[in-house]
């Protein structure tokens, strides 16, 4: 069996370095609901989720308890709806948001995501007015998150749903006080298998459905680099991939037991540091022990992209597959210590734009001010986008124009989301770019056939 | 089920007695242990075997808090899984 040393330090990463399980996301597919009587539609989704996922919190519950390590969410997943909804006569998709909400609620997860579209490259009758639903929905549900993927490597940028989705946007902080705009994220380069939310659904491309896990650990990387605090470049990425080893093992060990005890197939662990507001649970802080003074200085991108790479480099064998987006997290409000470096001014919507272009995910939990124009959110959205559909990565953007808020003012989310200062954005007009609509071709990558 | 109990905490006379006491009426062997005191802190991990069908785990772990509390020092039991997963390839 194994030292006692080892034994300690695994209760250490738990107790005093907050290890965790974000979350354990079950995903289900609902292709099959479609029926052209919504009503009916939603019955079966509602039926149909409640059937795969009546035991997850308590399955869930069940392994916290056995392992001795937290199980912070418990998620549901489903097909984008704009997919399901698609055969329905109705032209408001608000009752599908509302029919998992209530599913949601029965079951007790956290979150269910899945209110979805995928416009990367046009628009079906259906995405448009899923879209559309979108501030009614949002406004009329708690636990529903959404997703809209607007590009892709392989397809370009649909800039009139990136347009479309800056108008949304502001309607839905209308609609919420802002905070609905916290349960919806721009895609570009979307993935199926996410299990964080809110930008999680069920791929076209999965089974029935599946059990995926996000791991966490931010506390446990900062811990490791504590010690040693001398280290070389490469002596950093070495000490962080033992610690992402560790870390990763346990999402193994959780989704494992979940899945064999749901009686579903496992798919994937998602190998993100994911931070959450509490002190010592921060990727911040981990660039800052590597000697970035404050997030966002000079350096913070080459701190980032060594921490982000060694994540991955120590995940990867210690699970059975990877997915989802796999990479260090950067939602400013999540994350105390980046929350204070904005506070501090060292931290600017440029150069988290920057840092996005290197890790997971993309400008995320960012509070703007009330009046920004919709055209000028478009221009962000478009900006990320661009970065993702160049760089073959996910990027995405999850801004709140909370009504009436100015520069410095804060936003409180509430639990973990947290709370965040409104940043300044550049005044610069973009709506003569942004109102052009139609598609950003997709870039040549090689000359290869 | 093979699990872990670990027990630390300030030192003082007769943790080992008090746990491995209540451990025995909880039905739980004990099949390897070991036991330091690394400057006034006492840390105790048992490696043991219980039947869970016989008794849920949420009763047992509550009955070690209880004699953590007794005691004054905190007692954990865990699937030794946990500790297998993440330090053994």
């Amino acid at each position: 069996m194994d030292s006692a040393h080892d034994i300690l330090e695994t209760i250490e990463m738990i107790e005093e370095n907050r290890l965790d399980i974000r979350t354990v996301t079950m995903g289900i597919s609902l292709l099959d609901c479609a029926d052209p009587d919504p009503a009916v539609a939603c019955k079966k989704i509602y039926e149909r989720i409640v059937r795969c996922a009546g035991s997850l919190v308590s399955t869930a519950a069940g392994i916290e308890t056995e392992l001795g390590i937290p199980i912070i969410n418990k998620r549901i997943a489903v097909t984008p709806i704009s997919l399901v909804a698609a055969a329905s006569h109705t032209e408001n998709y608000t009752c599908f948001a509302q029919a998992l909400d209530r599913a949601a609620s029965a079951v007790g997860v956290d979150f269910i995501g899945g209110f979805s579209a995928l416009v990367q490259k046009s628009r079906t009758t259906a995405d448009r007015r899923l879209i559309a639903s979108l501030p009614e929905a949002l406004a009329s549900t708690e636990l529903v998150c959404s997703s809209v993927n607007i590009g892709s490597s392989k397809a370009g940028i649909n800039m009139s749903a990136v347009t479309q989705m800056g108008e949304i946007i502001r309607e839905v902080a209308a609609r919420t006080g802002g905070m609905g705009c916290a349960k919806l994220v721009v895609f570009c380069n979307a993935v199926g298998d996410n299990p964080f939310m809110a930008g999680g659904f069920h791929g076209v491309e999965e089974g029935d459905c599946c059990v995926n896990v996000g791991v966490s650990g931010p506390g446990v990387v900062k811990r490791a680099l504590d010690k040693v605090p001398d280290a070389s470049f490469g002596q950093m990425a070495e000490t962080i991939k033992k610690a992402a080893f560790k870390i990763t093992r346990m999402g193994q060990l959780v989704g494992t037991m979940a899945a064999q005890r749901l009686d579903v197939p496992f798919g994937i662990v998602d190998l993100s540091l994911a931070p959450t507001a509490a002190i010592g649970d921060s990727v911040a802080e981990i660039l800052q022990t590597m000697g970035v003074e404050h997030v966002g200085g000079h350096g913070t991108t080459a701190a980032l992209a060594l921490l982000n790479d060694a994540v991955k480099k120590g995940g990867l064998m210690a699970c059975s597959h990877v997915g989802g987006l796999s990479g260090s997290f950067i939602p400013v409000s999540e994350d105390a210590a980046m929350v204070d470096a904005v506070r501090n001014g060292s931290l600017s919507l440029d150069k988290l734009e920057a840092m996005t272009a290197i890790c997971s995910v993309g400008l995320d939990m960012i509070a703007i001010p009330g009046d920004t124009p919709a055209s000028t959110i478009a221009a962000m959205i478009a900006d990320e986008a661009a970065i993702g559909m160049m760089n073959n990565k996910t990027t995405a953007v999850r801004v709140i124009p909370a009504p009436g808020s100015v520069v410095g003012d804060e936003i409180d989310f509430g639990g973990l989301l947290g709370s965040a200062p409104v940043m300044a954005v550049n005044p610069s007009d973009a709506e003569r770019l942004t109102r052009r609509g139609g598609r950003l071709p997709a870039p040549v990558h090689s000359f290869r056939a | 089920m093979i699990a872990i109990v670990t027990v630390t905490g300030l030192d003082h006379t007769g943790i080992v007695a008090a746990v491995s006491t209540r451990m025995s009426a909880l039905g739980i062997n004990i099949v390897n242990i070991s036991q330091t005191i690394m400057g006034e802190y006492f840390t105790m991990i048992a490696q043991c075997e219980f039947d869970e069908t016989a008794q849920p785990i949420e009763s047992i772990q509550a009955e070690l808090r209880r004699v953590g509390e007794e005691q004054q020092v905190v007692v954990r039991l865990q699937s030794e899984a946990i500790f297998r997963a993440m330090h053994e390839l």
